[in-house]
């Protein structure tokens, strides 16, 4: 258990619901639901939730914590928008489902091989460098994110796209060496990290 | 009419519908002068368009052959149809109305006997059964309506049809002359009684009301019944007029969701539960109804009726608003789409007709009103001293059943009474 999750379990207890809308992004709409379930009818990756929005925000209320930051389902959220546009209380519910995987990873509860958390792992790492997406070097780590031989595999599947990227100027390979750093990419970690050290102060993580 | 004469002991009731009709009997009974407005060729309103009331199950003809009769009786009461408030000034116990009278073409000559609608070939939509079906251009609105007078519409006016409609008159009631009117009244105090509309389910996109057949609101479901209305009285679909035994009713259609109606309509429980019977009426043990909510609220004594309909191994309860509807184009069927709460299981159930049981909105809102009232948010009347003499009554105040309409309107005219006696002096 990560050090920043002890301290939340500690604090909260009992209250999870509590939790979720003092640490998660929009967390303070979550007892607004009254279960009418249009979210979860909505939604167009619902057979493949294990828990639809609807059922989450049940839990959430029930208490149960372990299970809620552990799950799989609100890292399935495309940003459709569909459940935001029809929930009949206007509950930002995209939202709220990227705020508790976020929570989750920060505590560091959430599933370590859920492929959404580590692409967005990866893009994150990615862009952060050079204040620019480095789009090939994002691409191979993607393929290669489940292994070796599956990189290659999957690399060598995607070869007659890269070319004809290549071909068309949409595709530099170079870029594997020269990083494509932005200029002032200094000034972007800077930023980056004033942000974490407000985000982190106003949530009452430790820094 | 034009020559109704009012004082400022008159009181002026605004709408037909069985509110205005209580308050306006209500204070003639009581012995004051009573003009009342409405803007339909006919009184009635929406209760006169209703198969059978909840939880009695009677019909509604029967209470409105009892109000006509008190109508026809009482000499204090004066009625105008077609006829719309424009214009309200002054103050309380003294107010100036301006009213539009629109054209009928037909004169109190009119018998009845429907010489002129046989001439007649034009057709029009009827709104009496929500416009499910057509009807003459030159018509009586419905069987029981009061005054028993034809209107001619005015889409034919300057027609050779409206000549032969002419010709066919024995009794010289058409008069194809008439012209709009104006006339001012001068009133005491205003009872506002303009009711109710259903909300427009074409707006609630996921449930495709404008694209798919079978899918019908509520209040359409109420003229299916009715052995005068578009289907005869039997339950068929709209599509292929195939029986519809299979029926969902999805409550909460456009009330209690911020992208439509924020409030609860309250009526639309009881009047999915009371359609569920509808439903065994015609079909026996062959019926079978899904009705799906969010939660019943069927209050105080209708608590009763809905644990009747929950007994009934027919109709079947899932706790789920309906996501979205889609059609299977071959057989016509529509398909709800949805997870319910119990359990969080996805359904994708098939029905033969799906009945959306609508929200209800102001038919005039508030905000709008002449002479000017307090409007709560969803453009209700709210009661308040700013308004002067000018009191609403049921639906115009809030989402009511008629139970609680008629109580409203009752409430509505004793105010409006107290207003008279203080300018009469009879108060003491």
């Amino acid at each position: 258990m990560s050090e920043l999750n002890k301290v939340m379990v500690e604090k909260y207890r009992n209250d999870f619901l509590k939790e979720v809308e003092a640490n998660v992004e929009e967390g303070n709409w979550v007892k607004m639901c009254m279960q009418c379930g249009v979210c979860s009818g909505s939604c167009p990756f619902g057979p493949y939730w294990e828990h639809p929005p609807q059922e989450l925000f049940m839990m959430i209320r029930a208490g149960k914590r372990e299970e809620v930051l552990a799950s799989e389902s609100m890292w399935m959220c495309t940003s459709c928008y569909n459940c935001i546009v029809r929930c009949p209380r206007e509950l930002p519910i995209t939202h709220i489902m990227h705020g508790l995987a976020n929570y989750a990873h920060r505590l560091g509860i959430a599933p370590k091989m859920n492929p959404t958390r580590r692409f967005a792992k990866l893009f994150w790492e990615n862009i952060i460098k050079g204040g620019r997406v480095n789009e090939l070097k994002l691409s191979i780590g993607l393929y290669f994110m489940d292994g070796f031989s599956n990189g290659v595999k999957k690399g060598l599947e995607m070869l007659p796209v890269g070319l004809g990227m290549f071909k068309t100027g949409r595709l530099n390979p170079f870029g594997l060496l020269s990083g494509g750093k932005c200029k002032g990419a200094g000034d972007i970690h800077k930023m980056l990290k004033k942000a974490k050290e407000i985000e982190n102060r106003r949530k009452g993580f430790a820094p | 009419m034009t020559g109704a004469v009012a004082t400022n002991e008159t009181i002026l009731v605004v709408g037909g519908g069985i509110s205005g009709v209580t308050a306006a009997l209500e204070v003639a009974e009581c012995g004051k002068d009573v003009v009342l407005v409405e803007k339909n060729p006919s009184l009635g309103g929406r209760v006169s368009q209703l198969y059978k009331y909840f939880p009695k199950l009677c019909f509604p003809t029967c209470g409105m052959e009892i109000n006509l009769r008190r109508i026809r009786a009482n000499k204090r009461l004066r009625v105008l149809t077609m006829a719309e408030v424009d214009k309200v000034e002054g103050r309380p116990g003294d107010y100036t109305v301006t009213i539009r009278l629109s054209p009928r073409y037909v004169n109190e000559n009119c018998t009845a006997c429907g010489a002129c609608a046989e001439v007649v070939g034009t057709e029009i939509d009827n709104p009496f059964n929500y416009n499910l079906s057509k009807m003459k251009a030159v018509y009586l609105p419905f069987n029981m309506a009061y005054p028993q007078r034809y209107v001619i519409d005015p889409s034919i006016i300057g027609t050779p049809e409206a000549d032969k409609a002419k010709a066919a008159c024995k009794y010289d009631a058409i008069d194809l002359g008439m012209k709009e009117q104006t006339m001012t009244l001068k009133v005491g105090a205003i009872v506002w009684a303009t009711g109710w509309r259903p909300y427009d389910a074409a707006k609630i996109q996921p449930y495709g009301y404008d694209r798919y057949d079978n899918v019908v609101t509520s209040v359409e479901f109420e003229r299916m019944m009715d052995p005068f209305g578009p289907t005869a009285g039997k339950l068929l679909r709209p599509s292929d007029g195939k029986e519809a035994k299979h029926v969902a009713f999805i409550q909460c259609a456009g009330s209690r969701d911020r992208n439509h109606l924020t409030h609860c309509s309250r009526i639309c429980c009881m009047a999915s539960l009371k359609q569920s019977t509808y439903v065994n009426e015609q079909f026996g043990d062959q019926a079978e109804s899904t009705i799906y909510y969010i939660d019943i609220r069927a209050i105080d004594r209708l608590e009763d009726f809905y644990q009747k309909v929950l007994a009934n191994p027919t109709v079947k309860f899932v706790k789920s608003k309906v996501a979205n509807i889609t059609e299977d184009r071959d057989s016509g069927d529509v398909i709800l789409h949805g997870v319910d709460t119990e359990g969080y299981h996805r359904y994708d159930n098939r029905h033969d007709l799906c009945v959306l049981a609508i929200g209800m909105e102001p038919s005039v809102d508030a905000r709008g009103i002449p002479g000017g009232v307090h409007a709560d948010a969803s453009g209700f009347i709210e009661a308040d001293a700013a308004n002067g003499a000018i009191f609403g009554a049921g639906c115009a105040t809030n989402a009511l059943d008629v139970n609680r309409a008629v109580q409203s309107a009752t409430a509505a005219s004793l105010r409006a009474i107290q207003v008279i006696n203080k300018v009469s002096g009879a108060e003491v």
